[in-house]
């Protein structure tokens, strides 16, 4: 029991920080930001899945986010179908696009995962692009319906920033039981050494390519999220530069914790939405500020505040390899 | 609508000249990926920089041959540069954090190229004129002749360098084995330094050759960086020769694609390279030419 308190506790603080959070911020935009912040940190979640324990990069994310966006936006704009369809669809479709190009690619060893995901991220955004006919091209679609229970709908800042809260908070709790899962250790032997965790029998393909399905599915649902929360959807949105980003959250954050998943979905779009009043010299920070980071702590700012909090005392000092 | 042979002629001369510059960004990557193992995202804004430096000196005056030397070695210094502040203090870092530096000193530099220009496409004079050149029925821009022309003394001179002189031969060296090469005595982290730089060099090259066709423009790079990292997987990723022979090709498909791509379709023909580059993984990951060395 005291190791499930212990456990939970950290779930247990989220909850709170999240439900008090528009005590503390009241603006309308400031809500607008942390549901973003909520919806990038589901993608980003799985992405820190697959980077932080399966080994495998994906370069084209955003490509996921797309298909989910669009199946909101296609479903419930144009067929007027209802947004919780457009939901299970977006993460379900996102799901299958990562299994579709997971399988062939996942066999082969090293960053191949990474080229071809790219090489899709780019396909799929110029499709986006060109495709007038299924996804509006630069126009976008409208007039996606926001998500409703009976009577209740999620319209306007505040209420669905607890909507995404919520669906953070599962999304946190399903990557921390995967990590701590049967499937979480197989993946931790496949980090460290694939040809030993083969050895030991682990059948390593199928697990990451599992992982890979899952982070599709969460980029998916996220894209299906984003799209009920501005209803409106355009290819803008979902280029190589957003996948480059979401890499870039994991990274910064700390691979392999689900907490650095937070902080690095934080930051970046913090930052990038706070330099815009830097204009042009908003790219220069924002590349320094990266570069500064990757150079001094490897390891992400999470591991960065921890071990900074350890050394002040802070923490109980308790570490497990392989958590945190 | 069937295309006649000259038309044909057409896209393809169009396509090498394409080919040759995604040839030479091809050529950077595999260079710094053969020396660290790292994909360096900064690549295409080594061609930016190329191409910006080289308009700027050439819109001050100096004569052509200056202004392209003048950016090719401004851009060297930059590669050089990289290597020393970001990836170095860095070294001991796993692949994927040294990645994301060299994603981040891209979005730097890009950064910096649209404040120090402006953020519109700026044109460049071309070298000798833009009188077509008639050879049968093709009609070619001097440009054309002069992109393809450069890329090849180029290629030339790096492979002499490579095979026959002592720099090339240690910067081969590590190439095969990183290890045994410092045992043997050379100097890894300078044959690294000197990979960055090249790379410099062959990316600010690239870019002021192209700008007369292109026009230069902040994020230019993006793209061609990722068709020349394309070229480099259709080429088989790490082998110099595969990563001229990939961007070249991947140029002459392009071109042949737009060209020949029922009305309404041209839109897609940036996706043409992504699409190769999907396949070659799928069915021969390890390129035409495969890898050499390791």
């Amino acid at each position: 029991m005291g190791g499930n308190v212990r456990r939970y506790l950290p779930f247990l603080l989220a909850v709170v920080a999240a439900a008090a959070l528009p005590a503390v911020v009241r603006s309308g935009y400031a809500l607008h930001l942390a549901a973003a912040i909520g919806i990038n940190t589901i993608v980003v979640l799985g992405l820190n899945l697959l980077m932080g324990y399966a080994g495998q990069v994906s370069l084209g994310q955003a490509a996921f986010v797309g298909v989910g966006a669009y199946t909101s936006a296609i479903l419930g704009s144009h067929l007027g179908l209802s947004p919780w369809i457009g939901l299970a669809a977006g993460a379900a479709l996102g799901a299958l696009m990562a299994g579709a190009v997971g399988v062939p690619l996942l066999k082969l060893r090293g960053h191949y995962l990474a080229m071809g995901t790219l090489g899709l991220g780019m396909i799929a955004h110029i499709a986006m692009v060109q495709w007038e006919g299924l996804t509006g091209g630069t126009i976008g679609i409208g007039g996606i319906p926001a998500l409703s229970v009976g009577g209740f709908s999620f319209h306007g800042d505040l209420r669905m920033y607890y909507l995404v809260a919520a669906f953070v908070l599962l999304a946190l709790l399903m990557a921390s039981n995967i990590i701590d899962s049967r499937v979480g250790r197989a993946l931790r032997a496949v980090h460290g050494s694939e040809v030993a965790a083969e050895v030991s029998g682990v059948d390593t393909a199928r697990y990451k390519l599992q992982v890979f399905i899952l982070s599709g599915g969460l980029a998916g649902l996220a894209g299906s999220l984003y799209a009920h929360h501005t209803g409106y959807v355009n290819c803008d949105s979902f280029g190589f530069a957003y996948s480059i980003q979401l890499v870039v959250m994991v990274v910064l954050g700390g691979m392999a914790s689900i907490w650095g998943a937070v902080l690095g979905a934080g930051a970046v779009t913090l930052i990038a939405e706070n330099l815009r009043a830097f204009q042009e010299f908003s790219t220069v920070i924002f590349g320094a500020v990266l570069v500064l980071v990757m150079v001094f702590l490897p390891a992400g700012l999470w591991r960065g505040i921890t071990e900074m909090a350890q050394r002040l005392g802070l923490s109980g000092g308790r570490r497990r390899s392989g958590e945190a | 609508m069937m295309p006649d042979a000259s038309q044909l002629l057409q896209y393809i001369v169009s396509g090498l000249t394409l080919g040759s510059i995604y040839g030479m960004i091809a050529l950077g990557f595999t260079l710094i990926h053969n020396a660290t193992g790292i994909v360096n995202f900064a690549q295409g804004e080594f061609v930016t920089l190329g191409a910006l430096i080289a308009i700027s000196g050439s819109e001050a005056g100096l004569p052509m041959p200056l202004a392209v030397l003048g950016a090719v070695a401004a851009v060297t210094l930059v590669g050089a540069a990289l290597e020393r502040t970001a990836i170095r203090p860095a070294r001991n870092s796993s692949v994927i954090t040294l990645i994301i530096i060299t994603i981040g000193a891209s979005i730097l530099l890009r950064g910096v190229a649209m404040w120090l220009w402006a953020p519109d496409p700026l044109p460049m004079r071309h070298f000798t004129g833009e009188t077509p050149i008639r050879i049968g029925d093709v009609s070619v821009l001097p440009q054309h002749l002069w992109i393809i022309g450069i890329v090849l003394v180029t290629m030339t001179a790096l492979r002499l360098l490579a095979e026959k002189t002592q720099v090339g031969k240690a910067m081969r060296a590590c190439a095969m084995n990183r290890e045994a090469a410092q045992l043997m005595g050379i100097p890894v982290e300078r044959m690294v330094c000197l990979s960055f730089a090249l790379s410099g060099a062959l990316g600010g090259l690239a870019g002021a050759i192209i700008a007369p066709l292109a026009m230069g423009q902040y994020n230019m790079g993006i793209m061609l960086g990722l068709k020349g990292f394309a070229g480099a997987i259709l080429g088989g990723m790490g082998n110099p020769l595969g990563a001229v022979l990939g961007g070249t090709l991947l140029g002459v498909l392009e071109s042949l694609g737009a060209g020949l791509s029922p009305p309404g379709w041209s839109g897609y023909k940036d996706a043409i390279a992504f699409a190769v580059m999907l396949v070659v993984l799928l069915a021969k990951p390890t390129g035409l030419l495969g890898r050499r060395a390791r």
